[in-house]
This record gives structure tokens, sequence and C-alpha cells, in this order.
């Protein structure tokens, strides 16, 4: 069994179960993200954040959520 | 009007973009975002370099540096920071391009602890990866004018040396190379890791450097905000010392007072 055929996506390296339909800007909603303060990568390719709303996320996907933090 | 008085027009420019401080501060190791936001103001800096890292998915809520040091205030700069790859700092920078709109970003590729040392192979893979994609590179390297002048063939926009290790405040240790790099560039050169105290700051502008750029020598100190202003009054000291132009050195004394009309 895989990540895809048990219903799961990866974000930042975390397993979480994709129940049903959900787009990036439903996963950022359920997270509990702004989309304004963050950037996503969605197998290893940006998710513009026009493309939030109508960016399909399918079982097996993986992805990274970022945002800015201190750096020097 | 007079020189010194003059400074307010003595811009640089990088990847067509003018800023009037000649310091860029990095945003890392405050004690919280409060202290960051305050010594970043209080230092003048108009541009900060950030990290790029995974949101905690655990608190979503947490504070975040954009709402303490305002992106429309600040040109973000962000960095590549523990990438070891060139395919690690292109998707990052991605990421950031996508957060923040932003082509300009600082590119570095460092060697393992304890020196971080750039890795200068790494790097040159790096920057043309990232030209290629259509960044304006600002890079971290050796203090090497063959490599500097190599990224700047490649089309970085800016070329920053190390005077010293990452963090470690020893100060600018290497003034003759610096010399050597800033002589031969054409795009501007920032001292990029090492400067430890003000003294430092205002040595890396008298050599010649555009702009100096710092973040533990800030953040470490014990009063980071006093700090950011020394450090805004060195860079500034240092760049007219280098406009005036430094008297010559000579062995020997040369009296001030004028030896005539002395009383006998």
């Amino acid at each position: 069994m895989n990540d895809a055929s048990m219903g799961l996506i990866t974000v930042n390296g975390e397993s979480r179960p994709l129940d049903g339909p959900m787009t990036v800007a439903g996963l950022l909603a359920a997270i509990g993200l702004d989309g304004r303060k963050v950037a996503v990568e969605r197998n290893e390719a940006i998710v513009p954040r026009s493309a939030y709303d109508t960016t399909q996320l399918a079982p097996g996907d993986s992805l990274e959520i970022v945002h800015f933090i201190g750096g020097g | 009007m007079d020189q010194a008085v003059g400074a307010d027009d003595d811009t640089w420019t990088v990847a067509g973009r003018s800023f009037r401080s000649r310091l860029v501060v990095g945003t890392g190791r405050y004690k919280d975002l409060e202290e960051t936001a305050a010594a970043i103001e209080a230092s003048g800096a108009e541009m900060v370099t950030v990290a790029v890292r995974r949101v905690n998915l655990s608190d979503p809520k947490a504070p975040m540096l954009q709402d303490f040091v305002d992106p429309k205030k600040y040109t973000y700069l962000p960095n590549t920071a523990g990438c070891h790859t060139a395919n690690e700092a292109v998707r990052t920078l991605r990421l950031a391009r996508e957060a923040g709109g932003w082509n300009l970003v600082k590119l570095e590729v460092l060697g393992p602890p304890p020196h971080l040392y750039p890795d200068m192979p790494g790097t040159f893979e790096a920057a043309e990866a990232l030209i290629k994609d259509g960044f304006e590179v600002m890079v971290y390297c050796a203090d090497d004018p063959l490599a500097a002048h190599r990224l700047e063939q490649m089309g970085c926009v800016a070329i920053m040396p190390l005077g010293a290790p990452i963090g470690s405040g020893l100060g600018i240790q290497n003034p003759a190379m610096l010399s050597l790099i800033i002589e031969q560039a054409k795009v501007p050169v920032l001292v990029d890791a090492g400067v430890g105290t003000a003294s430092d700051a205002a040595i890396g502008m008298e050599l010649g450097c555009d702009a100096v750029l710092l973040n533990s020598a800030i953040a470490h100190a014990r009063e980071p905000v006093l700090m950011a202003r020394a450090m805004k009054a060195a860079v500034e000291a240092g760049r007219l010392a280098y406009r005036a132009g430094r008297m010559p050195r000579r062995m020997g004394a040369d009296p001030s007072s004028p030896l005539g009309g002395l009383i006998r």
C-alpha cells in the first residue's frame, strides 16, 4: 500500500487523509492558513495563488506549504 | 554643495532598484518578532534578507514575519540558507517568488559546519539554474576574484563575498581580497558575513563596498536596537570616508601646526 492507494496526501512531510474532493484553497482553509501569506508547491511544481481555488488534490500528492521567517 | 552634505543623493542600485541605505540586514536570530522589527527600524535598512520555511501546521495562527516587517516598506531578499543543491535552491526561491512576487534573491549554497563556507561548485550550478529561470541573483561567495568574476559573467546582479565565516563576528579578515574583487566588479559588491561590530562595517565601506550585509552582529549584540543604530552610523561614516578619500599613509610624523611663528 502506498499513500495514493490509501487516499493519503503528504503536507510538509506529514501524511493526512484526503476525504473526498478538495482544492488547495480548501486544504489551506482546513489547516487554518491565510493563503496570502504562504506559497504552495504540489509535487515539486508551484501552485500559483490564482489557481488555489481550481487546483484539485489527488491521493498521493505531496505538498509543501511555506512562508517567510527570519533569516540572514 | 558640500560633498559630505550631498550624501542624500548617494544611492546604490542593484537590478534596477535604487537604495539610499547601504546597510542590508538579516531578520534571523532575534529574541522575538517585536525585537526584529525594532532593530530593523533602527538600522535604517531598506532591504532585509528572509528565509523560506515550511509553515508549522500545528500552529497555523502563529505570528508571521510579514506582520512585523512589512514587505511593502522593506525589500524582502529571500535567501537559500540550508539548501545544499541547485535543485533545492531553485525550488525554494520559486516558492519565495510565488509568496512575494520577487525576482531579486540571495543565493547561498553552503558547505558543512563548522565553517559553512560558500560551496562554490554548488553556487555556480545554482546561479546558472536561477538565472535561467528569470531570477536576479545576489550571490554569497568566497573571496576569490576568479569566482567573483565568473559569477558576474554569468549574470549575477551583486557579488557578496564573505569577510569571515557566517555568524563568527570575527570582523573583516580579508581586506586585500575584497579590494581586488571590488576593483574588478561592474556590479555592486557587498561584504556579507563576518561583521562583528560597528568598526568592521565601517572598514567594509571604506574599502569601497557598495553595501554591507549583516545579521548576527545586531541580533546577538547585548542591546540589538542600539547596535542597529551603531551599524547605521558606521556604514554612513565608512561610505563618507570612502568618498572623501583617506589621507596618504606615511612613515613618521608630520606636524599639524605650523612650524613658523614660534616664540623664541
